[in-house]
């Protein structure tokens, strides 16, 4: 492939019948259009004599649409014709693709809703350099001055003469520059100029292969003379096999091959059908004595964190801190204090994990098809296990049936290599839902301990919110955890309140360390940690007497951002009209990555069953620049879809080291006779895109629970608010 | 060995009968739309239609389709132009997508029953079918569409 071959680190490469534009942005562009100082960005697009835009696509597409989004976003700043771009994955190389986000800083990653944002300028510049090129060539070709030419979709134009080529004509005469011309943020074009970004009617690029079959997943891959494999993975990191009894296994038609491995057992055979009734038949007995997580308890543990975020000498890392939140509670009027908590929740995504390996007789490269949020971990990991650079693996990225956080890891691509090393013949390694829940990287189980301090006149003049929990980044990100000496950029997300004028805070953590993996799930920390802040705060509303949505818009006075969503959501949802007595409303507001968001829930109660219903959700969202329209809504839904489920069913849980539930009969989520209206509204504006992607999620529990204490005078204190909890909370 | 006939076409399948019929349709035949989900007909992922019943082939043997006709989602429509999905499309159903072959095949077998069905209808139909990003309000809407233009 000519983007994986012939990258320059300046200055483009004429090839056989198309340019290719490849740039090298560090070093060149000035500090002020990389974003808090991350210059580490490249972007590139290569356009055939015919007319053909490929974009190089730096992240994956796991439904929240980047296909479309960062090729669109390329596009604009080039002036090409829609009609005419396309993509090609880009190989997993971080040093030229990854995303210069600060959350990221320069990883090639999926995640947090930073793909537009982190790509947004990147591909700005690569499209706007792109197009000067073409410009400047024509220029010199006609004899007119630069200036006098200007461009419409894929075609420049010289107004005086009246002259006009294409894109693709202008490739056919081009030559490109050592030095590719300098592009500033002054050369790129005005919201207001935009042709494509913030269009409706420009639907997804992979819609059409979702309604016919025929879009591609990683576990659509099958290779000539491939094995299919399963494994019995140890229930937890660092467990042992002591006794596999594999003799039943073999004796199954066209199962192949009983493997011992490190991390568990795998079975091979010629069918899919053949090795699951093999690895059924495979007995196998584990030793859990070396294994941090062997003996987990998931309800023991919860009260002792309970214990942990009670205890005043508890070791705490400061998250937040604004004023002197100890000494203000300490000589506040009035004090506040309540608790809240949640369970584990599994990703659940619908395309259980796989991959498909080969690799070479030399044991020295390998190739590896899989959906990944990061083909640049899967390279490394795939590396790392043959001992090989990340050169020598050739990842084919496909589509993902849903990432949510789970598809970071690429535990499947380590496991199938390890396997396909071992054959030297192609692998197919397909995780049973069974499996995929039990290797679950779940959203981690938390505590929460809040105190609020009142003055006289009951306004908030002091904020402590602590939370006991397992650290995402110590798993998922050691060299960041690290590096910032043991903060949880991923769960403590959240727990910062930067947009309410409270003159004294402090939000901190004390850490749990039981072995569970846990790991981004989508809206991270702030799916939980805003459940608890924003009930709390509904509290104080009701113990000063205050009406919650007026008690936030006076804490957010001075964001005019965050109060534009509050009051949008008041206002589609009516918030000041009676539902009578049988239902209720409850607001919340959340900030996520620089976007924000308030929501409300309109709720009924079964008082019999316990059961919570809702009727309509309704959220506004102000993620800046909206490039795909149509798809932030979808967006805003689905993650509004992702946070009533977790709010409501789910619930992961582990005895002795291990994940109690099988399959979805037992790992409950949110169905279609479950679905509220959901209304929603995006509220645009200038700022550079900060991402919509899991914005929906923080607000939607803790409107739950506020509209159910609105209702019953019962405040719901964890996560979920499955029936049985609410039946208890209601009896008590 | 079983017979049986997928999207018009006759196919013989030397799987023993017990092998589930998804894996032959994914595995053997090679029409990877109809997806793995769960494996024990919980989420709908695998749906497709023997004799225009809509069924989980994960748990149905292919025994089961002796001499039967299965439609999957590539032999929904010839030219892919099946009024729902178009109406997928018009509404842009799908996100990951994962699911939305097994959706549209369960939509397809209510509207072939019942060309005008109410919202709760629609809603009991498809309510086996998980889609976890959550589109289920679009699901509705472009069955309601597909219903009104078909």
């Amino acid at each position: 492939m000519l983007l994986e071959t012939k990258i320059s680190r300046r200055g483009f490469i004429k090839t056989a019948g198309a340019l290719t534009f490849s740039f090298t942005f560090a070093g060149q562009v000035s500090k002020a259009l990389a974003q808090d100082g991350v210059a580490k960005f490249n972007a590139w697009v290569t356009i055939g004599a015919d007319g053909t835009v490929t974009v190089a696509m730096p992240a994956a597409e796991m439904g929240q649409g980047t296909l479309t989004a960062l090729p669109l976003i390329l596009a604009e700043e080039l002036d090409a014709d829609w009609s005419k771009v396309t993509y090609q994955y880009a190989p997993p190389n971080p040093k030229i693709y990854g995303n210069y986000h600060p959350l990221f800083a320069g990883a090639m990653l999926t995640a947090a809703s930073v793909s537009t944002p982190g790509y947004w300028m990147s591909m700005r510049l690569g499209g706007a350099q792109a197009r000067r090129v073409l410009l400047d060539n024509v220029a010199r070709q006609w004899s007119v001055p630069v200036e006098e030419l200007s461009t419409e979709p894929s075609v420049v134009a010289h107004a005086k003469s009246g002259r006009r080529i294409s894109y693709g004509d202008v490739v056919r005469f081009a030559t490109v520059p050592a030095e590719p011309p300098q592009i500033s943020e002054a050369d790129l074009k005005k919201p207001a100029q935009f042709r494509l970004i913030g269009r409706k009617d420009i639907p997804r690029v992979d819609v059409p292969s979702k309604v016919d079959g025929s879009a591609k997943y990683g576990i659509d891959v099958r290779l000539p003379g491939m094995l299919y494999a399963s494994v019995i993975e140890a229930p937890h990191d660092g467990a042992k096999a002591t006794q596999i009894n594999a003799e039943d296994a073999l004796k199954i038609p066209g199962v192949k091959k009983v493997l011992p491995l490190p991390f568990g057992v795998a079975v091979l055979g010629d069918t899919v059908n053949a090795t699951l009734k093999g690895r059924r038949a495979l007995k196998v007995k584990w030793d859990a004595a070396g294994a941090p997580g062997g003996g987990f308890d998931s309800e023991e543990a919860l009260q002792e964190y309970a214990r942990h975020a009670r205890d005043p000498n508890a070791k705490a890392m400061a998250w937040f801190e604004k004023g002197d939140a100890p000494k203000a509670l300490a000589g506040a009027a009035k004090t506040m204090r309540a608790e809240y908590s949640s369970v584990h929740c599994y990703h659940a995504q619908m395309e259980p994990m796989n991959c498909v390996a080969r690799v070479a007789a030399d044991g020295q490269s390998a190739e590896v098809w899989t959906g990944t949020q990061s083909i640049a971990l899967a390279a490394f990991v795939a590396s790392s296990v043959l001992k090989t650079t990340p050169d020598k693996i050739r990842v084919h990225q496909h589509l993902l049936g849903g990432g949510y956080g789970r598809r970071i890891w690429p535990d499947a691509v380590a496991q199938a290599v390890v396997l396909a090393n071992i054959t030297k013949e192609p692998i197919k390694l397909m995780l049973t839902r069974e499996d995929d829940l039990a290797a679950a990287r779940p959203r981690p189980m938390t505590y929460h301990v809040l105190k609020a301090g009142l003055d006289g006149s009951g306004n908030v003049v002091a904020w402590h919110h602590r939370l006991a929990d397992e650290n995402v980044d110590a798993v998922a990100a050691p060299p960041r955890f690290k590096a910032t000496g043991g903060k949880d950029i991923i769960g403590w997300r959240g727990l910062e309140q930067p947009f309410y004028g409270v003159p004294n805070m402090l939000a901190d953590a004390v850490r749990e360390q039981r072995g569970v993996r846990v790991h981004a799930w989508r809206g991270i920390g702030a799916g939980y940690n805003k459940f608890a802040s924003e009930s709390f705060l509904d509290e104080i509303a009701h113990a000063t007497g205050k009406e919650p949505l007026a008690l936030r818009l006076e804490l957010t006075k001075d964001h005019p951002r965050a109060q534009a969503v509050i009051k949008a959501v008041a206002e589609m949802a009516d918030w000041t009209k009676p539902r009578g007595k049988d239902r209720a409303l409850g607001i919340a507001f959340s900030d996520y990555h620089e976007s924000f968001s308030a929501g409300i829930a309109e709720v009924s109660l079964d008082r019999k069953s316990g059961k919570i219903r809702v009727h309509d959700y309704w959220i506004a969202g102000d993620a800046g620049i909206v490039v795909q329209p149509e798809n932030a809504h979808a967006q805003l839904e689905s993650a509004v879809v992702y946070g009533l489920s977790s709010a409501l069913s789910e619930e992961l849980t582990f005895k002795d080291g291990a994940v109690q539930q099988t399959n979805f009969h037992q790992y409950q989520l949110l169905r279609m006779s479950d679905m509220p209206e959901i209304h929603t509204r995006i509220i645009v504006t200038d700022n550079a895109p900060t991402g919509l992607g899991e914005l929906g999620v923080p607000t939607v529990a803790p409107a739950i629970g506020n509209a159910v204490f609105k209702l019953t005078g019962k405040r719901l204190r964890q996560l979920p608010m499955s029936p049985q909890r609410v039946t208890a909370v209601l009896k008590g | 060995m079983i017979t049986f006939v997928v999207n018009g076409r006759e196919v013989h399948s030397e799987q023993p009968g017990d092998t589930p019929l998804l894996w032959v349709i994914r595995e053997e035949l090679g029409l990877t739309g109809t997806k793995f989900g769960c494996g024990i007909a919980q989420c709908g992922a695998c749906t497709v239609h023997v004799n225009g019943n809509p069924v989980r082939s994960c748990s149905t043997p292919v025994s089961a389709a002796a001499g039967r006709k299965v439609t999957t989602i590539e032999g929904l429509s010839p030219t892919s132009e099946h009024a729902l999905q178009k109406a997928w499309i018009a509404e842009q159903v799908p996100q990951c997508g994962y699911c939305q072959s097994g959706q549209i095949m369960q939509a397809a077998a209510l509207l072939a029953k019942n060309q005008q069905p109410t919202r709760e209808q629609i809603v009991s139909h498809m309510n086996g079918n998980i889609c976890r990003c959550g589109t289920y309000n679009r699901i509705v809407r472009a069955i309601q569409r597909a219903s009104k233009e078909a």
